[in-house]
């Protein structure tokens, strides 16, 4: 409960109230209805959740002003999408309010204040008109001020309405009295205190309750300093808000955002509203002085922001949501930027992020982030047209990729995720099907068929959207359209598409994408069915462990294996025509500088804990400077390596004759190769898949290879480390990691064009040879698709891989010198990567006969894929 | 029989079965084709307005009409039927200037009702139809002055309620039907409540709301979601969606309805839309094939049909749902469900 309430925070319009609002009210006096309804439409623009209606006026009749104003608000449906509260200390005030709302209202309020009985027919009446209600802390005694006095009347207060009224819990709103501090009475100094109290002890007593407040009061005594009451009013919801305020009557475009309140004021603020200090007041009045008059002034303070490079100046702009400058700065951006899109990837992405950590961390609220996400889209928008640009030019707007149906789902108004995975794949060449927000299931469904689209991706921000998710994802299994579905958006989890999204629909890869960045991958993965096949199967894998890891419960069932193997992939015909030799064949001599460029420098950043894209990772806000610092470092390092040359890598390459032979490969030496096969059941047509599905049973072939960078490497790290260099050390060894992967990319690249030779005519950039377009696989034993370690054993002997190129195995099955890849080459046309997931019993006895193991031992070399408890067996044997 | 006895019976049938509503009787009247004299029978021979069209009037003038309808719609096998009450009240009767005795015909047309679900030797329960009136609460018939009403909260709500009490004796439910304005409904409630108050009779209330068009919304412009918010107080029997709508178009509101409202729900749609000549020809399989898909993704607890639907095509949803497991009635977390056209929610 708790935990729900602190993320959760909803913003009370105030200025269509004519007590706190003088030009409102100078408004409805004059009778100017017109310009009265557009106040409510800006707080509505400005993201209040809810809107407060006060008429409570000497000079008004309260019950014709509230009729007529609710009644023009009715015919507005951007104000009308919204709830109302209806605000009147007079009871016909609120009961004329009532009569004129068709959506679910609040009352604000009712009390004690002149006994049980009005309080309890007050109630009712609320109740038979379909309200929820705000309760006062008053009582016949007076207002609340303790926080005592708060919780013992919200808790009688509760008890009548729940017990003798039937009211819901749930529509019960506390107002325990937002009172001013700092007034120069000693009495008042502990009233901030008394009301955060009082709300943690209602949110712990009163179940299902909420609790609101007028937040302006509590800076009551320094009206004129805006500055001040601003930092009050952020400093108090900072403190209230954990403590269970979980609604506050604001002005939605007015709040500062914690962080940024000056710190000498923050802590004179904070020193009042904690109550921490007896000369607290004195101190704050001293401090406001500087503030006094400067109403307009945050604009002349502020403008030192303008004097930082384009990238802060953008990060000070969405935060603050001041679109003022922001065409300009973008434009600038964009001028020193090699593509128009690179602005969006780098600063205009890195200011969002610091606003969602912001949010995420209670400092910013949720009005600031809807004008954070107003200046992302004027950025956005300047961009376009030289995006478009740059797209004719490359002639990327003939060409469509794919086409992908984007939607924020119904009941979410968030879409600056998916307008930037939007843009993102527009310039990618992909066409975008862009349906908006708040979008129903079936328009989506319909818009998908409409258009033929490829793909259907979801977005959400806030909760309720995860329900929605599972609603469309559970009605494209109903109407059998069955296209890869996309899930986006702050709340959304891997845990939760796991857990809820994939299960509705088993039919079609459901597959999380965390952020904008991965959007590309994912949907070019989707638009290509070895890719598809692959990255749903991983993703499967992936879910399947989170599903099992949550569910603590029983395993997910599984095919037997003579199930499974009937539903092998059977290739008929053999893989591509034979290698151009068979044997083994040891490769030397390699020029470090044509390596060089098959490396993949992204996990080379991961190595060192900085996570990011090469080459915008240089550029990331976070880790930029760091990543900067060590690419410098790293070239130098690199400029050395090659002209000392001081790797030495080698690698042998191995081609046999190769029969499948029910889940193993039997080689032309006598050789076996085992593999193990997928168990999972699958609704699709998809087969279950072993490796051994990629040999025909007759006249194929199979690769294998090992690779290193060379044991030169651990010598030359370990001479930087006695030299007490440990920064050169790590990085020596991640270089020849690096050169490693690039080997095992480059000798793929070889075999597949000369040494096999079934694709001659393949050429691809590193980029591609890094997303794996290409056709065959080099999948290695305890990755996925067989996480059988052991059998390195026989690629190495096969390969002799020892004598050949000085790489051996540990006892665990790791390669010595550390620096060095090996795997299988398959070319059929069809071999995928896939993930074997969790197998049975039965597979893993059948395996140990194969193996020649008892089955003690295959447990334990596959013990992270079992799908039961090998354990609970021994249990049963000792009874 | 009491009520009571009939509510629980139908509340326990409804824990394993579908229960069925009846058909349309608008369109049922329509087929004898009675004329303005028939219409006005010995007893307002000499009324001073056109009183044809006027079908709650047949209440008085052609009981005989009225309970055959009924008595059709029972052998079709609904388990509930729809008093021929949905304009008899002050206001929807002020059309035939025969808000003078629309008490008279409320109360009429629940009693005929009555005869005929008593003689069908089981329990058949009764639900007194109350209509949407003809005038809207929440929308202004002068564009050019949008503050503008031409009906009264209290007007609305004192015409339900004397339409509640002359139909009270004889129904075992009020159906607050064809909703297309929420605050009208809200009235009805209100109505409805007043009445418990007054007399201590706790009659059970169903409420039917109507998606006018493929905008999924209200005609006064809520989304299904929100008009369920709204009305939840009422704490319905059972809540759902009638009319405008044919089965297609109607799904995947009844859908979300479904998925929101923690009480049984309803639906009642149209054999498909009107052809250019305003009749409808969906034939009764059609119908019967759609809702049996709704029942087989436990999407209601009652089916039945609205404008076009006749006897064959109760008798044809009736089998085809026969023996499908009704909705499971879901438990939605505790929290604060508030609407404006849209719906709202803060979790407890």
């Amino acid at each position: 409960m708790t935990d729900t309430a602190s993320q959760i925070f909803i913003n009370i319009g105030e200025r269509t109230n004519v007590t706190g609002s003088a030009k409102f009210r100078n408004l409805i006096k004059a009778g100017d209805y017109d310009a009265a309804v557009d106040v409510a439409r800006q707080q509505v623009e400005n993201g209040a959740q809810i809107i407060d209606v006060n008429m409570d006026e000497g000079m008004l009749d309260g019950v014709e002003a509230m009729t007529t104003f609710l009644n023009l608000i009715a015919a507005e449906p951007d104000i009308a999408r919204v709830p109302i509260m209806i605000d009147s200390s007079k009871w016909e005030v609120i009961e004329a309010g009532l009569k004129c709302v068709q959506g679910k209202a609040v009352v604000n309020s009712i009390s004690l204040k002149e006994g049980e009985e009005q309080f309890l027919e007050q109630a009712r009446k609320v109740q038979s008109y379909g309200a929820a209600t705000v309760v006062m802390a008053f009582d016949e005694v007076g207002q609340a001020d303790t926080a005592e006095r708060k919780f013992e009347i919200s808790e009688r207060a509760y008890k009548l309405l729940t017990e003798k009224v039937g009211f819901a819990p749930e529509d019960i709103i506390f107002d325990p009295n937002i009172f001013a501090v700092a007034t120069g009475i000693e009495e008042h100094n502990n009233y901030a205190v008394d009301f955060i109290e009082a709300c943690k002890r209602i949110r712990a007593n009163l179940p299902h309750c909420h609790i609101s407040g007028g937040l302006s009061n509590v800076s009551f005594s320094f009206r004129g300093n805006e500055i001040v009451r601003r930092a009050m009013h952020s400093v108090f919801l900072y403190h209230a808000i954990p403590a269970g305020l979980d609604m506050a009557i604001v002005n939605a475009g007015q709040l500062d955002i914690y962080d940024d309140i000056d710190p000498e004021l923050r802590e004179a603020v904070e020193d009042v509203i904690l109550n921490r200090r007896d000369d607290a007041t004195e101190r704050l009045l001293d401090l406001a002085e500087q503030y006094r008059g400067q109403k307009g002034e945050v604009k002349k303070k502020d403008m030192s922001w303008r004097e930082q490079p384009v990238e802060k100046r953008l990060e000070h702009a969405l935060v603050h949501g001041i679109t003022e400058f922001v065409v300009e700065d973008t434009e600038e951006a964009r001028q020193r930027a090699e593509r128009p899109l690179h602005v969006i990837e780098g600063p205009l992405m890195d200011g969002m992020n610091v606003v969602g950590d912001l949010f995420g961390a209670g400092k910013m609220f949720l009005p600031q982030v809807v004008k954070s996400a107003r200046v992302m889209k004027a950025a956005v928008a300047h961009l376009t047209p030289f995006i478009e640009e740059e797209q004719k030019e490359l002639g990327l707007d003939k060409v469509s990729n794919g086409k992908v149906v984007l939607a924020t789902v119904k009941g979410d108004v968030h879409d600056i995720g998916k307008n930037i995975v939007g843009v993102v794949l527009g310039c990618n060449g992909y066409d975008i099907i862009d349906l908006g927000v708040m979008v129903p299931a079936e328009k989506i469904l319909e818009a998908a068929i409409e258009e033929k689209a490829d793909m259907i991706g979801l977005s959400g921000l806030i909760t309720p959207s995860l329900d929605e998710m599972v609603f469309v994802a559970a009605e494209m299994e109903r109407q059998g359209i069955h296209l890869p579905l996309l899930i986006g958006g702050a709340t959304t989890s891997p845990a939760h598409t796991a857990v809820k999204i994939d299960p509705a629909f088993p039919s079609a890869p459901v597959i999380h994408v965390s952020d904008a960045s991965r959007a590309v991958g994912v949907v070019s993965a989707m638009m290509n069915e070895d890719d598809r096949a692959t990255l749903w199967g991983t993703t499967k894998a992936r879910y399947d462990r989170i599903r099992e890891s949550r569910a603590g419960g029983p395993p997910t069932p599984r095919l037997p294996i003579g199930e499974a193997r009937e539903k092998a992939f059977n290739t008929k015909e053999a893989s591509a025509p034979a290698p151009t030799f068979t044997g083994v064949k040891t490769f030397e001599d390699f020029d470090l500088n044509e390596l060089k460029d098959y490396i993949d420098w992204t996990p080379y950043f991961m190595s060192w804990d900085l996570a990011g894209r090469y080459p915008q990772i240089l550029e990331d806000e976070k880790v930029g400077e760091a990543a900067s610092d060590l690419w410098r470092d790293t070239q130098t390092m690199l400029q050395r390596l090659l002209g000392e040359a001081w790797f030495k890598p080698k690698a042998v390459i191995g081609f046999w004759g190769a029969e499948r032979k029910g889940d193993d490969i039997k080689l032309g030496t006598g050789d076996t190769l085992h593999t193990i096969r997928q168990q999972m059941v699958k609704t699709n047509e998809k087969p279950n898949f072993a490796l051994s599905d990629f040999i025909a049973e007759s006249g194929d072939h199979i690769g294998a290879f090992c690779v290193t960078a060379g044991a030169e490497a651990d010598a030359i790290s370990k001479e930087f480390k006695d030299k007490g260099d440990d920064y050169s050390a790590i990085m020596v060894q991640a270089l020849a990691d690096r050169f490693a992967e690039a080997m095992a990319e480059y000798m793929h690249m070889k075999v597949r064009k000369e040494l096999w030779g079934y694709a001659g005519d393949e050429a691809l950039d590193n980029d591609a040879l890094i997303k794996e377009k290409y056709r065959g696989i080099r999948p290695a034993p305890g990755y996925p698709a067989q996480p059988d370690h052991t059998e390195k054993e026989t690629i190495f002997k096969l390969l002799e891989a020892e004598d050949r190129i000085g790489v051996s195995l540990t006892s665990s099955f790791a390669m010595s010198p550390a620096p060095s890849v090996s795997g299988l080459y398959f070319a059929h046309p069809d071999s995928a990567y896939f993930a074997v997931g969790r197998i049975e019993r039965d597979q893993v006895e059948d395996y140990a006969r194969r193996k020649g193991w008892d089955t003690r031992t295959a447990e334990r070399w596959l013990a992270p894929i079992l799908n039961y408890d090998p354990f609970a067996v021994s249990t049963d044997e000792a009874a | 029989m009491t009520r009571q006895d009939r509510i629980s019976d139908l509340e326990a049938k409804a824990k394993d079965e579908i229960l069925i509503l009846d058909g349309a009787m608008g369109t049922m009247l329509q087929k004898y084709k009675f004329t303005e004299e028939q219409f006005r029978g010995e007893r307002f021979k000499d009324w001073d307005s056109p009183v044809q069209g006027n079908n709650d009037l047949l209440n008085l003038t052609q009981p005989d009409a009225v309970r055959d309808v009924h008595t059709q719609f029972i052998e079709a096998g609904a388990d509930l039927i729809e008093t021929n009450t949905f304009s008899a009240t002050v206001i929807g009767q002020g059309d035939y200037h025969m808000q003078g005795i629309a008490a008279e015909i409320a109360e009429a047309g629940a009693k005929v009702a009555r005869e005929a679900a008593d003689a069908a030797g089981r329990p058949v329960g009764v639900l007194g139809a109350i209509g949407p009136t003809n005038k809207t609460l929440s929308l202004s018939p002068d564009v050019n002055n949008p503050g503008y009403r031409e009906v009264t909260f209290d007007d609305v709500r004192e015409a339900y309620l004397e339409q509640a009490r002359a139909m009270a004796p004889y129904i075992d439910f009020f159906l607050i039907e064809t909703i297309f304005d929420t605050l009208n409904a809200k009235a009805a409630i209100k109505a409805v409540m007043d009445f418990r108050a007054e007399t201590g009779e706790d009659i059970p209330v169903i409420i039917s709301g109507t998606i006018t068009d493929a905008s999924g919304r209200t005609l006064s412009g809520q989304t299904a979601e929100a008009f369920w918010h709204s009305i939840r107080h009422a704490k319905p029997w059972a809540v759902g969606l009638n009319c405008a709508l044919g089965a297609k178009m109607m799904r995947p509101h009844i859908a979300a309805i479904s998925k929101a409202a923690d009480t049984r729900v309803i639906a009642y749609p149209n054999a498909g839309l009107p052809n250019e000549f305003g009749e409808y020809d969906e034939l009764p399989e059609q119908t019967a094939a759609q809702l049996e898909e709704w029942a087989k993704s436990g999407l209601v607890n009652v089916l039945g049909g609205c404008c076009g639907t006749t006897p064959p095509h109760i008798a044809a949803i009736a089998k085809a749902v026969k023996g499908k497991v009704p909705r499971k009635i879901p438990e939605p977390p505790r929290a604060m469900r508030l609407s404006g056209l849209e719906p709202f929610q803060l979790a407890s």
